[in-house]
């Protein structure tokens, strides 16, 4: 069984040229949107970047949570795959620092004509009554608090969770030593993870982009779309590896798990998007419907309704049966569609505060995606290749070898 | 619905169990059943037991609720008793969404429920005949359906080489029947001649 992964000269050779198109559509980025003298253009170059890196982040983030949840369960079915999420967790740390650049870049730099930053109003809230009184919340200091927290947190429980799992191949055989650290330091992520992705970090990020407006549930749909798309990110580093001729030990069992969760979770994603959408509808109270208003009939109405479609329409119909979720094709087919469908989500949750109208999906838009794609596959390609794929003595090895969906 | 001859056979281990009813299923016996006190995990697939078409029953019960909640909803709102509440237009789709989703799921559960009692012949007053008492307790019990092409000798020799720990012949009813009336009197006449 070939164990170890040595990356292959095109997966390096794709993953540098997506970064160089994204490195070159940054520059050409600051050549034109930047230094232009209209408002939205210049926003479209910040929140483009934010949107990316938030997506980013918080999807990769996902697989550090899905770790720790299935260890914290004692579950055996991910540790035939166990070397994927670790190594997407392992790599938090390179999307968390763009992200926080761009984050403090977008609050100290960024201002519009009038000197109003548009795209997190509560850092210029000028008189308005509603922004200051959030404001002990919403300022500078809990936001720079809480996003150094949540990514140091984020980065160091990733890496941590990874070296421990490969500490294990050189622990005395069927030493639980390691096994028990690692399920007590699960417990200790998984409260990190619901007071920064599943609840502050969400608000901070995204929501306050809309500073007027407020919705409780906002977090946990932010996390169910984050959730699915970090599954469906897992997914498909697991079909490539297989693909590849490594990880015997995975077989449609596995694959039909992953399929499930991506199932069930683009179904509870569109649970949550729909409770908060409908509670909002049939309130109608002003300061909340504007936000619907903007998205549904306004100009974001296409993404809208894509953004239904794609997340739910599709996997329902196609996920559903059994053979679909132990096909190969299908699956990974609907994984990208599932990534590419929040990307989506994402995308209209963050644009309409700043850009308003002038919304595009272009060159820019493409090409910072395409660099982000790249350095993903980069660093987790090359994380992948430094150690063997197979946990080698981790004491639920046996378990997820007869493991039956 | 037919009396028939049974061959049974009890093991009192899975390790055992498993190559048995392979080795059952390649000699051209016909299997009848195999009745385990718990849940045994690929023994459907050893069986060669078919994967089940409940998922599909279930669909079209999900989809029998969808429909019923969203044409009765939409027929009293907008047609039969069309009332304005909210400032909602009549047909206020994301409204209904909550009862639809309820009543597919009730439709779907409920059916799925039936169907899958059916399948397995477990209704409330129904009753099977039972070829082991202690099927239910510490035995796998196998059943293999005899005809005359199959003498029982034959078969209940080959049962002892696989390891059975008990074998026996048996006139039973194949399927389940409904009410209180009770054949243990006829099967015992049957056994006994």
């Amino acid at each position: 069984m070939n164990d170890r992964f040595e990356v292959p000269a095109r997966l390096k050779k794709t993953s540098i040229a997506l970064m160089a198109i994204g490195v070159l559509t940054l520059i050409a980025g600051i050549a034109t949107l930047l230094s232009s003298h209209v408002d939205t253009e210049r926003a479209r170059f910040w929140t483009v970047l934010l949107h990316d890196g938030v997506f980013f982040t918080l999807i990769t983030a996902v697989s550090i949570f899905i770790q720790s949840a299935v260890s914290l369960a004692q579950g055996a079915w991910l540790v035939a795959f166990r070397r994927v999420p670790e190594a997407i967790g392992a790599n938090v740390w390179v999307f968390g620092s763009i992200v926080t650049v761009v984050l403090l870049l977008i609050v100290f730099t960024f201002r519009d004509s009038h000197g109003v930053n548009t795209i997190f109003p509560w850092v210029t809230p000028g008189d308005d009554e509603i922004i200051l009184g959030k404001s002990p919340f919403l300022n500078k200091g809990m936001f720079i608090f809480f996003t150094l927290a949540a990514v140091g947190l984020w980065s160091y429980f990733g890496i941590k969770f990874r070296a421990m799992s490969i500490a294990q191949e050189k622990a005395p055989k069927n030493d639980t030593k390691i096994y028990w650290k690692v399920f007590r330091l699960s417990g200790v992520f998984l409260l990190v993870y619901a007071l920064t992705q599943m609840s502050t970090i969400p608000w901070l990020w995204v929501m306050s982009i809309d500073t007027h407006w407020f919705s409780t549930l906002f977090s946990w749909y932010a996390f169910a779309s984050a959730f699915v798309s970090g599954m469906s990110l897992i997914l498909l580093w697991v079909i490539y590896l297989k693909n590849q001729g490594n990880l015997g030990l995975v077989t449609k069992e596995h694959m039909h798990d992953l399929g499930k969760f991506m199932f069930a979770f683009s179904i509870f994603w569109t649970y949550l998007w729909f409770s908060q959408y409908m509670l909002i509808w049939y309130a109608n109270v002003p300061e909340e419907t504007f936000y619907f208003k903007w998205r549904q009939q306004g100009p974001y109405s296409i993404i809208f309704y894509a953004n239904f479609i794609i997340n739910f329409c599709m996997p329902i119909l196609i996920l559903m049966a059994r053979p679909s979720k132990r096909n190969y094709f299908t699956v990974t087919f609907m994984a990208m569609v599932i990534i590419f469908g929040h990307w989506l989500d994402y995308y209209q949750m963050i644009m309409p505060g700043p850009l308003g109208t002038d919304w595009h999906i272009n060159w820019y838009e493409m090409g910072i995606f395409m660099g982000f794609v790249g350095i993903l596959i980069f660093t987790v390609s090359r994380t992948l290749s430094k150690a063997s794929l197979v946990p080698h003595n981790n004491i639920l090895l046996k378990e997820t070898v007869i493991h039956i969906a | 619905m037919a009396i028939k001859k049974f061959a049974v056979a009890a093991y009192d281990d899975e390790a055992v169990l498993f190559p048995a009813v392979k080795k059952v299923r390649k000699s051209g016996y016909k299997l009848h059943d195999v009745y385990t006190p718990f849940a045994v995990h690929g023994l459907d697939e050893a069986m060669g037991l078919k994967e089940t078409d409940l998922h599909i029953a279930g669909f079209i019960y999900g989809l029998c609720g969808t429909s019923t909640a969203v044409g009765f909803i939409s027929w009293i709102f907008t047609s039969d008793w069309p009332i304005v509440y909210g400032g909602k237009p009549h047909f206020a789709l994301p409204a209904w969404i909550p009862i639809t989703f309820e009543l597919t799921v009730l439709f779907a559960a409920v059916g799925m429920t039936m169907t899958f009692c059916y399948l397995n012949q477990i209704m409330p007053g129904v009753k099977k005949h039972v070829f082991h008492p202690r099927q239910s307790d510490d035995l796998f019990v196998m059943a293999i359906e005899l005809n005359e092409h199959t003498p029982e000798a034959e078969v209940i020799d080959f049962l002892k080489t696989t390891g059975a720990k008990e074998t026996n012949v048996q006139m039973a009813e194949e399927s389940w029947w409904y009410g209180r009336w009770d054949k243990k009197e006829e099967y015992e006449a049957l056994n006994a001649g």
